[in-house]
């Protein structure tokens, strides 16, 4: 094996983590004055993103699964309090490479754009910057300032590409999530006196009390553990999104682009996942362990409530966003039972789900490309003009459903494991979720692509293009490839989330003795 | 007279300035031909006497107290010092071109100027409640009249005269809360205070003066419930003097703020903290909401700087150096981010006439991208949000407050940052998510572009963790003058 050394000396995580911008930089210096400039600014955006793609290869090339700590990192002096510091581990890196591989994706997808293109992919490209960083980075205040900096692409992107409701979806992710992680911003300030240090590295060594103490009359069973817990479960859960702080999400899905949506499922949705992996768990431990029960009501109340919600829904775009929140519900469920099946399982569903909801999205906006709705009732019997379409979609609603043999599989029923664990009742309600998201997708695939084509106006309609199906093939290959062999992933990841987990442990019988001392 | 010739060395940028003003006040009355012309011969002279000032101050080193005690001058003042003397002049420059259009470019207007940044380099280097008194009236008689500069515009008139009698009500306060202290502490001088409250519990009246005080430098630097006159000054002044009154003044009253109560009434702070955490608490709700409904650009940024002022109030209330170095950090890029904003909203006008509603901004990103973009990235930082440098303000005073063990007004805060996005957003989709209505001209010279560019440009830059940015040695300075300050 090369050595992998340089990987750091040459800030090979820094030039990952910006190319993206640097494209964008260049991006400004195009004119946009007829379909030709156009064109080449989509090809241009597409080269950015594909070399990004290649260079973030290099990482999980000389990546070692099972190394301990954090690999490639690079470190900085910053305004004299922070640090700049990146690097990667075995929870990050599968983020970070899904960012890569689903832009290029999503920029594909986006080529039938024709407003504004220029700012459409400068937003993009930004964006890609800021999703990279917040997996890269190892300054509690860098997270922060990627975390929160994709809401402005993102709040430009709703607003000025979106649908008809575009200012209010846009107004609402952008308050809605500022005031979720304004309160962890706090957090981070208090951790940042304490422990005197932004490097997230020492904050994982660092403990937090754990005294339980009341505060304004409300019993806090880990003490300051529970405060700091309850201020990145507020951001955290909000971007997931969890119920009930779900309500964003349906309306920003609707009203954004197809490129929009994608990015937002597949990627910003699982910066919270993310969020409660780096943070929740490993720093405050004790309250994790005393606020699990909380979230797993809140996840099974999600599965459950969301799936009937879904089952309702007259437009496609607001079903699979509400089947997302369900599939959540799973994520922080495993996260939280923090065992190795959870947490495998969570990881792994939120890769899996990265493909299969970004490629959902993907399919509604190849069909609202053509016929400009996404009323259910609209369509039907799309399978006799569009094969290609029914056979891409039907494999993607199998992986949504978790059918074996996909990725959605693997998760769901690691996942589901982890609920027998806690206790049957969990179990019956979690499973009943699988049941549920059977039953809407399945009832979604047969209203839109089965039966009699009673519409006239779907007549014309066209089949796939070979755009399309280059954006679907590299997603529909990642879910089955995942799903057959999920050890390609499992691999990567695990090493890190045992170690996360025995660190839990250890912190966990310490706060005992400690307890149980102060008790005699 | 040795002492005497050392006195005048350590106030020499002030004396340069009073020479400076009466000396152009002569030439503008000796100078013939008509206002515009006397305008013109005196604008770059006073630009070049702000700047040369602007200049020479960072030049002295250590600090120094003069006149008996009356007059300091340290890290702490020559920093306030820099930033008031530069804005100055930049605004006054800025605000040029807007004054030869509305036929207002009279000398008087730069000699003002400058006897308003006397005025504040007095305020900021006081060290004596008489000191601080005078140096407060002189600059705000300056801008009682400028604010009333346009006098054919009831508007103008109207500002001017509202300033005015809230402002005199206010140095009432003052001086009443000023007369008290030294009633009880025996001292007008700000070193002998802190001796005098330190040894023992400070007595009620003492407090009872405090509080008047606090009330009227409350009034000075616009925090609520004393902020009435702000949102009415701001929109009926002219637009430059509206410019100069979001700057200068601002950082002078801060700074001011910052010196009155930390160095004679650090050994009390436990008292003050209270008022001002008040103060704090109902400047940033007060800013957050009353901005929402407003549909003046003017008026809005009025409650946005109402706001702001809570913002930078955090820090101080926290105290000690951290407070001290968040709250000069958090003016120095509130500065930036208003010469900016200012900067542009000078230039624009439609039909001719001044664009001052919000709505004439919608569309602005299609017919005029570049400074739609420079606006939006300063109203995001404005709103404080990552990784525009306005956030690093905030990160500075709520890390403040949550050190000194104020996270319940840091909580405050956030909240309050979150509300008052609202408005700033607004701006960002009216110019790109609306369509645009009858275009805007930008009529102003290439000097407000590149003004707001570079604003727009620090914003996103500034902080960034390479070298030649990683802050600009702002942090450091700020840290410098707030060492100054306690020791």
């Amino acid at each position: 094996m090369a050595d992998a050394s340089f990987i750091a000396e040459y800030r090979w995580l820094t030039f990952v983590t910006f190319l993206p911008l640097i494209g964008a930089g260049l991006l400004l210096l195009f004119s946009e004055r007829s379909a030709e400039d156009q064109a080449q600014i989509k090809r241009f955006s597409l080269g950015v993103s594909i070399v990004t793609f290649i260079a973030s290869l290099a990482l999980l090339r000389f990546f070692d699964p099972t190394a301990e700590g954090f690999q490639f990192v690079e470190e900085t002096e910053w305004l004299g309090i922070l640090t700049y510091k990146l690097g990667v581990d075995g929870i990050s890196l599968p983020f970070v490479l899904l960012t890569t591989f689903l832009m290029p994706l999503t920029i594909l997808a986006s080529w039938g754009v024709t407003t504004r293109v220029r700012e459409y992919m400068v937003a993009f490209l930004i964006l890609e910057t800021l999703m990279i960083g917040v997996f890269v980075s190892l300054d509690i205040v860098l997270f922060y300032l990627f975390f929160e900096g994709g809401l402005i692409p993102m709040f430009l992107i709703i607003g000025i590409w979106g649908g008809a409701n575009r200012i209010y979806a846009a107004f609402k992710f952008f308050l809605y999530t500022l005031l979720g992680s304004v309160l962890m911003l706090v957090a981070m300030l208090w951790m940042i006196g304490e422990a005197g240090t932004s490097d997230i590295t020492v904050l994982l060594e660092h403990e937090f009390s754990a005294e339980p103490f009341s505060l304004l009359g409300v019993y806090l069973p880990a003490g300051i553990q529970s405060l700091l817990w309850l201020a990145f479960f507020a951001s955290f859960a909000v971007k997931m999104p969890m119920w009930p702080v779900h309500t964003w999400l349906p309306d920003a899905h609707v009203q954004a682009p197809t490129g929009g949506s994608v990015i937002l499922a597949a990627v910003l949705l699982k910066m919270g996942g993310y969020g409660f992996l780096r943070f929740s768990l490993p720093m405050f431990p004790v309250a994790s362990e005393s606020f699990a029960t909380l979230v797993f009501v809140l996840s099974c109340t999600a599965i459950v409530y969301t799936s009937l919600v879904a089952l309702m829904q007259e437009d496609i775009k607001k079903l699979i966003a509400y089947s997302s929140v369900a599939h959540m519900g799973y994520v922080t469920m495993g996260i939280f039972a923090a065992n190795q099946q959870g947490v495998d399982g969570a990881v792994f569903q939120m890769i899996s789900h990265g493909f299969i909801s970004g490629a959902l999205f993907l399919l509604v906006g190849v069909i609202y490309d053509r016929m400009h709705t996404r009323e259910i009732s609209f369509y039907g019997g799309l399978a006799t003009r569009m094969p290609i379409f029914a056979i891409v979609m039907l494999l993607f609603t199998m992986g949504n459903v978790g059918l074996p043999g996909t990725s959605g599989f693997v998760g769901e029923i690691l996942a589901l494991v982890v609920a027998y664990q806690a206790s049957t009742w969990t179990a019956l309600v979690a499973t009943s979720g699988v049941i549920l998201s059977a039953a809407y997708m399945l009832w979604l695939y047969w209203r839109v692509v089965l039966g009699e084509m009673t519409n006239p106006k779907l007549a014309d309609i066209k089949d796939m293009n070979t755009r399309e199906i280059l954006v679907l093939a590299p997603l529909a290959a990642g879910a089955l490839i995942l799903g057959v062999a999920p050890g390609l992933a499992l691999d990567m990841f695990s090493p890190t989330v045992e170690r996360l987990l025995l660190d839990y442990e250890a912190a966990l019988a310490a706060a005992e003795t400690i307890t149980t001392a102060a008790a005699d | 007279m040795n002492n005497f010739s050392n006195d005048l060395l350590a106030a020499a940028p002030e004396v340069a300035l009073a020479i400076g003003a009466m000396v152009l006040l002569m030439v503008g009355v000796f100078v013939g031909g008509s206002e515009e012309r006397k305008g013109r011969v005196v604008l770059p002279m006073a630009l070049a006497l702000l700047l040369a000032v602007g200049f020479v101050v960072p030049r002295f080193d250590g600090a120094q107290s003069a006149f008996n005690g009356l007059f300091i001058t340290d890290d702490f003042s020559r920093f306030a010092k820099v930033l008031i003397l530069f804005s100055a002049a930049i605004m006054l420059f800025l605000g040029t071109d807007y004054l030869r259009r509305n036929n207002l470019l009279k000398f008087e207007y730069s000699v003002l100027i400058i006897f308003a940044t006397l005025g504040m380099c007095m305020m900021v280097s006081a060290n004596d409640l008489i000191a601080l008194y005078m140096g407060l009236e002189l600059q705000a008689l300056s801008l009682y009249v400028i604010a009333a500069f346009r006098r054919d515009s009831t508007r103008s008139t109207e500002a001017g005269l509202k300033y005015f009698v809230l402002g005199a009500l206010s140095s009432g306060l003052l001086l009443y809360g000023a007369s008290l202290i030294y009633g009880y502490a025996g001292t007008t001088q700000f070193d002998r205070i802190a001796v005098a409250v330190s040894d023992t519990d400070a007595p009620l009246g003492l407090l009872f003066g405090l509080a008047f005080f606090i009330a009227g430098l409350a009034f000075k630097i616009s925090a609520a419930p004393f902020h009435m006159w702000t949102p009415d000054v701001y929109e009926g002044a002219p637009t430059p003097v509206t410019a100069f009154f979001a700057t200068a003044p601002k950082i002078a009253a801060g700074a001011l703020f910052a010196r009155a109560m930390i160095e004679p009434f650090n050994g009390i702070q436990a008292d003050w903290q209270q008022i001002l955490a008040f103060l704090a608490i109902c400047s940033m709700f007060l800013g957050a909401f009353a901005g929402i409904g407003q549909t003046n650009i003017k008026r809005l940024m009025a409650y946005s700087s109402i706001g702001h002022m809570g913002f930078a109030l955090v820090g101080l209330t926290a105290g000690g150096e951290q407070g001290v170095q968040a709250m000069l950090v958090y003016l120095s890029i509130y500065l930036v981010m208003n010469i900016g904003v200012f900067a542009f909203l000078l230039t624009v006008t439609r039909n001719g006439v001044q664009a001052t509603q919000i709505v004439d901004f919608a569309g602005l990103a299609k017919t005029n991208p570049a400074s739609a973009a420079a606006v939006a990235v300063l109203m995001f930082s404005l709103a404080g949000i990552p990784p525009l440098a306005g956030f690093f303000g905030k990160f500075f005073v709520f890390g403040a407050a949550v050190d000194a063990g104020l996270g319940w007004l840091a909580v405050a805060g956030v909240i309050a940052s979150v509300i008052s996005a609202y408005y700033y957003l607004r701006i960002v989709k009216l110019m790109y998510f609306d369509e645009p209505g009858e275009p805007l001209e930008i009529v102003g010279g290439i000097e407000h572009r590149i003004a707001w560019g570079v604003a727009a440009l620090l914003m996103l830059f500034a902080v960034a963790p390479f070298e030649p940015f990683n802050g600009l040695g702002a942090p450091e300075a700020a840290a410098k003058a707030a060492e100054a300050l306690l020791n």
